[in-house]
């Protein structure tokens, strides 16, 4: 099981876990990322924010390979992404964990047989050891008890729990997750972020966070990546970053509704989509 | 698990279902049911022509099915078709001097082999071969001859 | 004009469609050797396409049966040739009813869940997170539900048309008073094996079963993540299976005769 894990020193990249350069995407016209460089920085949690629709998803489905990117290099553990043969994915995936923004539990199965399904697909584990791991799992996100409950019984911030558990079931080297604390009351949300920190310090699991919630950020990441743009517009420890003066800091950690982001979508001119002035 | 093996069971009796109607299907609904009848017997006749018999057609005797038509093969030398029967061994009393002719059920139906008894106190054995036969009537024939004969109107405007 | 261009797009999608489905199969085929590993996956497919299927298909297959052995009887009974009312039930039923019945009850039925189950699993991310577990979703999700749907499409064929006889039965003989003997001779000695159980209701069952399978896996697979394009996508289900059944029945039957 724990062979799955590379160990930390085997990466030839040195510190960076996951290493970007140059990266580019363009979907149908519009330009997503546009030569972005990133490093996420191993054992470390790294919140990336930015706009709606600046492709923080889209970053994090590149990084898995689910879909891929027009140019540029994307490295995880010194294995080039885009490279990799489907087999290879796969090995690479079974080392990711990946949080969906609704969870994404399987509805045919129980809470129990979703942190089994990975188990069971890849690994001839017997049942009762299969069992031992679930129950583990289930019990660092204090969900031992709802082990027999369906999907739909379940609330959102169980839900996403859950999936936390299914996630880490393979003891992954990285866990990517997208917007965790969307839609999640206060109380759901400090257990998801308790759990998100104990993960990542007792396990050492490099954590990416794909997040809007500023001051839950603060309580967790090491450090803050904001993306506007395609590009890297600033980057930091999180206390700080909001202070450092750029245009882009300052609208989004400020919360301004013009700047950098414009208010208005572009458009033509707006008298003159009136037809006035156009009359005479 | 459990929960696993009961739509493993489901679906086990679902197929059992299927191949069941579809034997039923198959052999309860079809000329099947014909052909299945246990034990039989063969008989051999030689016809000068078969018109459209088929493999499997129904063999009659007084307009009961009593076997069916096993195989057609044209004889080389005589030049005509060896027709072998193959009889229910239930029926296993027909005179060896009956005779078979290929007839027709309706005016365009379907061609059958029809066996007339004879008198003779013995019977047909297996391998036997009906000595006495009749060809099928063809339609075309029968129209040919009416036309040149039958017809009064090409008499009358002959004659002047 | 406006009407003119909405049925210009209606056949150009649905020519799209046609060609996106036909290029699916491919992949489906691909995953085949794949999904045997998932065997119990297939299994509960069957279960869920098939016997789920069951009570609709027996309930129609009788009613179908009934109905047209009361109108063959009064129509045959003009000719006096109401003794082949078995033989013109069990044809008819084995070359055309059964089959096309069938195959539009499956879609109706199974073809639908069969779409909006993965059309739900992709718009909650279902699909990707097995994607992310390193589970091929084809594999799993999609190509046991078509292997499902190919092997009791046949099936469900044979029930219906057994039902259809039965049905026949019930009305010709108990109800209008055929001779018990006459109705089941006659239609032995006009029904064959091959010709017709073997090409009406396993051939026609497995080629419908095959093309509504793979509409319905295709436009679930296909469907853009939200409720609406579920919904959307169920329809086009039904609509495209019913045409593709159709159409292809007269393509077989011209190629069978």
């Amino acid at each position: 099981m724990t062979d799955a894990i590379a160990s930390p020193d085997s990466a030839p990249t040195g510190d960076a876990l996951v290493r970007v350069r140059g990266l580019t995407t363009r979907f149908s016209g519009r330009t997503v990322f546009d030569g972005l460089d990133l490093d996420i920085p191993r054992g470390k949690i790294t919140a990336i924010m930015g706009p709606s629709g600046t492709g923080k998803t889209t970053l994090l489905k590149h990084i898995t390979g689910q879909t891929p990117a027009d140019a540029g290099e994307l490295l995880v553990d010194g294995e080039d992404v885009a490279k990799l043969s489907r087999e290879g994915l796969f090995k690479l995936r079974e080392r990711v964990g990946y949080l969906f923004q609704n969870s994404a539990l399987l509805t045919d199965f129980d809470v129990f047989e979703n942190v089994a399904f990975p188990l069971r697909q890849h690994t001839r584990l017997p049942e009762e050891l299969i069992r031992d791991i679930v129950l583990n799992k289930l019990q660092a996100v204090g969900l031992r008890g709802a082990s027999r409950l369906m999907p739909s019984e379940l609330s959102g911030g169980m839900a996403r729990r859950v999936a936390l558990a299914r996630a880490i079931v393979f003891d992954p080297m990285l866990i990517l997750y997208d917007e965790p604390f969307v839609g999640l009351d206060p109380i759901a949300l400090n257990q998801v972020l308790k759990l998100i920190r104990t993960l990542n310090e007792t396990l050492g699991i490099t954590s990416v966070l794909v997040a809007h919630e500023l001051a839950a950020i603060q309580q967790i990441a090491d450090r803050v990546v904001l993306i506007a743009n395609g590009k890297v517009v600033a980057s930091g420890d999180p206390k700080e970053i909001a202070n450092d003066g750029s245009p882009w800091t300052r609208q989004f950690f400020g919360g301004e509704p013009d700047g950098p982001v414009p208010f208005h979508y572009p458009a033509g001119d707006y008298a003159a989509e009136l037809g006035l002035g156009e009359t005479a | 698990m459990t929960q696993r093996r009961s739509y493993a069971v489901g679906t086990g009796l679902f197929i059992v279902l299927g191949f069941a109607a579809l034997a039923y299907l198959a052999t309860q609904t079809t000329s099947l049911v014909n052909v299945r009848h246990g034990d039989s017997y063969t008989l051999k006749a030689r016809f000068t022509n078969i018109g459209q018999l088929k493999d499997r057609a129904p063999v009659k005797l007084a307009g009961v099915r009593i076997g069916s038509v096993q195989s057609i093969q044209l004889e080389p030398q005589k030049l005509d078709a060896l027709v072998t029967l193959s009889i229910d061994k239930r029926f296993n009393q027909i005179p060896e001097d009956s005779s078979a002719s290929v007839l027709t059920s309706g005016l365009l139906g379907d061609q059958y082999i029809g066996i007339q008894p004879g008198g003779s106190p013995d019977s047909f054995k297996n391998g036997d071969e009906v000595i006495l036969t009749q060809s099928a009537v063809q339609l075309e024939d029968l129209i040919g001859k009416f036309l040149v004969n039958g017809s009064p109107g090409d008499k009358d405007k002959k004659k002047p | 004009m406006n009407a003119r261009v909405k049925r210009r797009n209606l056949v150009v999608e649905g020519l799209a469609q046609i060609g996106d489905a036909g290029l699916f199969l491919p992949t489906l085929l691909a995953a085949m050797p794949r999904s045997l590993r998932y065997f119990r996956e297939i299994v509960r497919q069957i279960w869920f396409t098939g016997a789920m299927s069951l009570i609709i298909i027996m309930t129609c297959g009788l009613f179908v049966g009934m109905v047209l052995a009361l109108q063959l009887y009064h129509v045959l009974e003009i000719f006096g040739g109401t003794a082949s009312t078995g033989t013109v039930v069990a044809l008819s039923v084995y070359r055309e009813l059964g089959p096309v019945v069938t195959a539009l009850l499956f879609a109706g039925r199974a073809g639908t869940s069969i779409t909006a189950e993965i059309g739900l699993m992709r718009a909650t991310d279902q699909l990707s997170a097995m994607e992310m577990m390193a589970v091929d979703p084809v594999a799993y999700v999609v190509t046991p539900r078509f292997i499902a749907g190919i092997i009791a499409m046949p099936l469900l064929c044979c029930v219906f048309s057994a039902m259809a006889i039965f049905g026949g039965h019930l009305v010709g003989v108990t109800w209008l008073g055929i001779d018990n003997g006459t109705f089941w001779s006659n239609m032995t000695s006009n029904v064959e094996v091959w010709k017709d159980v073997i090409d009406g209701v396993i051939w026609k069952g497995l080629a419908f079963g095959t093309v509504v399978t793979l509409i319905s896996v295709h436009q679930g697979y296909t469907t853009p993540p939200t409720s609406e394009g579920v919904a959307y996508a169920t329809t086009r289900t039904v609509v495209a299976s019913s045409i593709a059944i159709l159409a292809l029945d007269f393509v077989l039957t011209a190629f069978m005769m």
